[in-house]
């Protein structure tokens, strides 16, 4: 090499420099950052929103609420106490003063009690348990029936197509609140007896009318879901890959299961969490009417209901429980809101 | 004018198909208006039904229901002894209709020009603190709405009577009530729609040839901002002037919504029907309103 012309574009290579690459050299190369997938990608967005991440906090604590801290309160939601009638906040009923004097350790009714002696506190944490059950059960209900009905109706079009959004058309136009008075009033007596029946013991457990009421949101509210389902559905057939499956052999439901419904898992999720607070309203409104949960079962709106008689003089028991509705209500539809902007982008407007 | 002949045709269609659906479901689920009564001899639970053709085969009674229903006969009602259908509906929709009607001006006046100042103060504070309480009053139910008013203004500060309608004071809570969800609906919607337009070309064309900001605001943006309000309004309107139950209950207001529930629960066939059949039609005919309105308010579209 020392013959080397100035000029010479010749490199001075080692015998080094042909040594196989390391892999942290290999690695260093590499420009591409790491592949997000769908759900990485739809929870680091939403994370970023604050409102859907506080709106979550309060979910997880109300939930916290009225699943966990029942067990170890000391009183229980039917229990009732004698003598404690209509206690405001925090305050001991006579019997529990003298207790409380003799030294033994009296749990406060941080709510009060109601005018039968129970203790309004866990009152309110059964209730919001039942209408939080009711709202995600018959989310979960209407997610299958309304995807379900939806993407039968878009995939196989024509007659089907035309039964099942004839089926929608005439539940939209028939007064839904009719409907459900009727049909909740209709199943209570055939549930009842059924409840009665060896082998559906868990019937009686959970009450007929709870099970009604998801009996009736299952058929009267799929159709909101269902419209949702067909109209994505349709545009998401006409794909070169529901063409490439159908030509690799599979069958309608599994393009149906694995490639149309995976593909619209935006629209499910957003308007899924959306459908669970307009049952937790459509609950309390029911059970305002007294056609809720069965007695002595709370659930927010039957708190509620119950309270307006004599809220003149006990505001607190009115207050409660119906802040308590618009609280949930409000934060599931700002965490629906926020799901629709992580998930679903194109649905935002 | 085949446009209007064709409307009212498929109203009248739509009409009689919510009548016979109805009729049906109302027939068919188990129990009827004589179960509820114990101390009623089963004699005389026959000679009512007799009475009132309901021992009848189903499918007569539905003749016989729908030939009365064309000549706008919709019956007795089952339960109040010795008023019609008809009596019930004519005393009791104009107290829904009054207070429905105010709560829908008190919702589009607030709700839009509410929408439109959030549209135009995108991300400034005035716009985000519009935002929260819309979607508050979206979130709160009616029924909260109405006893926090009570205990407010009626207990509370002693302002408002809290019960009938006998001077404009009475109406002031039940309005209020009424209007709260749409008036949060109609402002949330506005801004949506109002900050898309806002985005629109001919936006900055019409600033652009010189237009004052109210001018193209008025002239360009609202017009186009308000269609999808008006689409709401149209179904919403015809939900309020039939009254709302709650409201109505807590209120002690003797109108339509709490009549058309207390058919439903007491299973009072005729008011059932006379009802439903009533609220079709005021939904039917507020939907060809819609259509009038929207040619009025967007000159490319034309009744066709």
């Amino acid at each position: 090499m020392e013959n080397k012309n100035p000029l010479s574009f010749q490199l001075d290579l080692t015998p080094e420099d042909f040594l196989p690459a390391t892999n942290d050299e290999k690695e260093s190369l590499v420009i591409m950052r790491e592949s997000v997938s769908f759900w990485k990608d739809g929870f680091r967005r939403l994370k970023k929103n604050k409102i859907a991440m506080v709106s979550l906090v309060v979910i997880i604590l109300v939930m916290f609420f009225s699943f966990i801290v029942p067990f170890f309160y000391p009183y229980t939601y039917e229990q009732q106490i004698k003598g404690a009638n209509n206690l405001k906040p925090m305050q001991y009923s006579e019997q529990e003063l003298q207790q409380k004097d003799a030294g033994e350790n009296i749990f406060p009714h941080f709510l009060g009690t109601d005018n039968q002696g129970r203790d309004y506190a866990i009152r309110v944490m059964i209730g919001s348990r039942i209408s939080l059950i009711v709202g995600l059960v018959a989310a979960v209900i209407i997610l299958f029936i309304g995807s379900f009905m939806g993407s039968v109706a878009a995939f196989f079009g024509g007659v089907v197509d035309m039964v099942i959004m004839r089926i929608v058309d005439i539940i939209y136009t028939v007064p839904d609140v009719l409907l459900i008075i009727l049909l909740s009033s209709a199943i209570k007596a055939p549930l009842t007896d059924l409840a009665t029946k060896p082998g559906f013991g868990w019937l009686q457990k959970l009450g007929p009318n709870m099970i009604s009421i998801f009996i009736v949101f299952a058929l009267l509210y799929w159709v909101g879901m269902a419209r949702m389902v067909r109209s994505q559905i349709l545009t998401l057939k006409q794909s070169e890959y529901v063409t490439a499956a159908r030509a690799l052999g599979a069958s309608s439901g599994r393009i149906i299961k694995k490639h149309l419904l995976t593909n619209c898992i935006g629209t499910l999720i957003v308007t899924t969490t959306l459908q669970i607070p307009s049952s937790i309203f459509t609950e309390s409104f029911l059970s305002f009417l007294g056609l809720g949960v069965q007695v002595p079962m709370p659930s927010l709106g039957s708190l509620a209901g119950s309270a307006i008689n004599g809220f003149m003089s006990n505001p607190h028991l009115l207050f409660i429980p119906a802040l308590l509705i618009s609280l949930i209500i409000l934060s599931f539809n700002l965490l629906g809101d926020g799901l629709r902007d992580a998930f679903d982008p194109k649905l935002k407007n | 004018m085949k446009y209007i002949v064709q409307r009212i045709v498929m109203a009248i269609i739509t009409i009689f198909v919510v009548a016979t659906l109805t009729f049906f479901v109302m027939n068919l689920v188990p129990g009827g208006p004589f179960m509820s009564e114990k101390a009623i001899s089963p004699q005389a639970q026959a000679a009512l039904e007799a009475k009132y053709g309901l021992d009848k085969p189903l499918f007569q009674q539905y003749l016989t229901y729908m030939k009365g229903a064309i000549h706008l006969d919709f019956g007795d009602s089952l339960k109040q002894r010795g008023r019609t259908v008809m009596s019930i509906i004519s005393t009791k929709f104009p107290v829904s209709a009054r207070i429905g009607l105010m709560a829908v001006v008190v919702a589009v006046c607030i709700g839009v020009p509410l929408g439109c100042i959030a549209a135009l103060k995108r991300g400034q504070l005035l716009d985000k603190i519009i935002i929260v309480i819309a979607t508050c009053g979206i979130a709160i139910p009616g029924f909260v709405v109405c006893t926090i008013l009570l205990y407010l203004l009626s207990v509370k500060a002693g302002l408002l009577p809290s019960y009938g309608l006998t001077s404009w004071k009475h109406y002031i809570m039940p309005v209020i009530s009424v209007a709260f969800y749409p008036t949060a609906y109609i402002t949330r919607l506005m801004r949506s729609s109002m900050l898309d337009v806002l985005g629109q070309d001919y936006m900055r064309t019409a600033r652009a040839k010189g237009l004052s900001q109210m001018v193209s605001l008025f002239k360009h943006a609202l017009r186009n901002a308000i269609l999808p309000v008006v689409t709401y309004v149209g179904p919403m309107m015809a939900y309020t002037i039939t009254g709302s139950f709650i409201v109505e209950k807590i209120f002690t207001i003797p109108g339509l919504g709490s009549e058309f529930i207390g058919s439903a629960m007491n299973r009072d066939y005729t008011v059932i029907m006379g009802t439903t059949i009533f609220l079709a039609a005021i939904m039917v005919f507020v939907n060809v309103l819609v259509d009038i309105v929207y040619t009025l308010v967007d000159p490319r579209i034309k009744l066709k």
